[in-house]
């Protein structure tokens, strides 16, 4: 008789028979690696200020042009210092987001208290991650804004892509956001200086307008967002905002682009 | 892509818009992760008698979009903390700032083991020595980075080394990498190392003599740099915002920010 531990309590072959392991899920084909994005969400931008940096994304999740989720959070508080704003595939928006809790409950055991990840850390953490994932092939396909405070706790932006490509700037965008979105954050803070000059009711003001242009311009948007505060005090996030005061009463002036004749 | 390819001075990889599925010679479409992208940005290193001076662009770019006007890429190498304080050794990479990033730490890494090990930093012809050997190593899947290392020989001339992205490498006197290379390159031939300069009136024919090639002093290199930066700012989209100047001497790394056109 087979006295190992792994036949242990299983049904013995000498009395029933070699087990059939035919219907359970054995993956025997190739290994799939996202090869392409299937749910995804649009641009997250971001701006510093003189006390931290504000951050939005809106609540929606895309499949190809369908809006398929409506409410689909893609801001992530981390350790109650940090936020990460997730654009692309939302599945793996969601593995990371399992990943991250994991690790903040982890370092919330080991390290001293006052002592978590902030998010240079974090954001660290986060680029060798998707770089690793590229190089083995199998990327995690988004791209990322960490918005919190570094060591000295200035304000901290910074962007990493699904080839682990980094780069931090006064003000990100990812996606459609990099080009509706960036141009005018950069009027209000082309450079550090300036970004350390702005307060907060304005860096919010200039969040809710790029939000703004995105809704009018960007197909895979929506009008309902979330949108963090990050500063000293800790993370002001709220989940539901709605744009308001919209209008297309411009557009009868737009003229040059279309087949009218007037 | 198809804009440029036929331009022979930006011939090669350069703006990376190859996310389109490729379509194969039997006519299916091919969907590939590309793993690769050019961040753009030019470098140039010049080495001097008593010194090496390493310089960079700031600008960071994907395709026509700039991800940031500040994103040093000439770095501090091999000093015993993280602040980089007694480093002897810069590196500057341009290409793939993903891998860039990848290949300096591990590079920094490799040479603090070094000093901690041996308790004296590495010398620059061993450090560039072994770069070779860790670009070599990824041989089948490069770091897409053109790598200059620089830094004092043993007998405190300025070396500068510089590599293709597989591990080849050679020490010269000056080297441009990058986006811009093909633009700066000839001018630091000219300028450096005195290519078609002869002596007026030396002569006709085979009795033309050459000017004869001496380093060049700090001053006039510094003017160098920010001249070829300049001029390839005004024809490269790629490069611009910031150039980072690093200039290690025995004295130690002295490093400065100059602003370029940020259009």
């Amino acid at each position: 008789m087979d006295h190992r531990p792994q036949a242990w309590g299983r049904p013995r072959d000498d009395v029933y028979g070699a087990y059939d392991a035919s219907y359970m899920q054995t993956n025997n084909g190739p290994t799939q690696h996202t090869q392409q994005p299937i749910v995804t969400g649009t641009s997250v931008v971001a701006i510093k200020f003189k006390d931290g940096v504000v951050i939005a994304a809106d609540n929606l999740a895309s499949y190809g042009s369908l809006a398929r989720f409506t409410d689909v959070k893609r801001l992530r508080k981390f350790a109650g210092t940090s936020v990460v704003g997730f654009g692309g595939d939302v599945s793996d928006m969601q593995y990371l987001d399992r990943h991250l809790t994991e690790l903040s409950i982890d370092e919330a055991y080991k390290s001293d208290p006052g002592h978590s990840l902030n998010a240079r850390n974090l954001h660290k953490y986060l680029s060798k991650l998707m770089y690793h994932r590229r190089s083995k092939f199998d990327p995690l396909w988004n791209s990322l804004l960490v918005a919190g405070l570094d060591d000295d706790q200035k304000p901290f932006l910074a962007a990493t892509d699904l080839l682990g490509t980094t780069f931090t700037s006064p003000s990100l965008a990812t996606g459609f956001g990099s080009v509706l979105a960036q141009p005018i954050m950069r009027r209000y803070a082309p450079d550090e200086e300036s970004a350390a000059q702005l307060t907060q009711e304005k860096a919010v003001e200039v969040i809710k307008e790029c939000m703004k242009v995105l809704f009018y311009r960007d197909a895979r948007s929506m009008d309902k967002y979330s949108i963090a505060v990050i500063t000293k005090d800790g993370v002001d996030l709220k989940e539901n905002e709605k744009l308001e005061n919209q209008s297309w009463a411009f557009a009868d002036r737009i003229k040059g682009y279309g087949t009218q004749t007037v | 892509m198809a804009m440029f390819s036929q331009n022979p001075v930006l011939d090669g990889p350069n703006y990376s818009f190859a996310e389109a599925p490729q379509v194969r010679a039997d006519g299916f479409r091919e969907h590939r992760f590309n793993p690769y992208t050019d961040n753009g940005g030019t470098t140039v290193a010049i080495a001097g008698d008593g010194f090496a001076m390493m310089a960079g662009d700031t600008r960071s770019t994907s395709g026509y979009s700039i991800n940031t006007r500040f994103a040093p890429k000439v770095f501090k190498i091999g000093g015993s903390t993280s602040s980089q304080e007694d480093a002897n050794i810069l590196l500057s990479v341009v290409g793939f700032a993903a891998d860039g990033e990848a290949l300096k730490e591990r590079l920094d890494a490799i040479c603090k083991m070094y000093r901690y090990r041996h308790g004296k930093p590495m010398t620059v012809n061993a450090c560039a020595k072994r770069l070779s050997t860790i670009l070599y190593q990824k041989r089948f899947f490069p770091y897409y980075v053109y790598a200059i290392l620089g830094g004092l020989d043993e007998e405190n001339k300025g070396a500068v080394y510089s590599y293709d992205p597989v591990g080849s490498y050679e020490r010269e006197q000056c080297r441009a990498g990058g986006a811009a290379a093909s633009l700066i390159m000839p001018f630091l031939d000219n300028q450096v190392n005195f290519k078609n300069q002869y002596i007026p009136g030396s002569g006709v024919g085979h009795a033309l003599q050459e000017r004869e090639r001496t380093p060049l002093p700090r001053s006039d290199v510094e003017v160098l740099v920010k001249d070829a930066f300049d001029s390839a700012v005004e024809r490269h989209i790629e490069v611009g915002d910031a150039l980072q100047v690093m200039i290690i001497t025995k004295d130690g790394i002295e490093e400065k920010i100059l602003p370029l056109k940020k259009d």
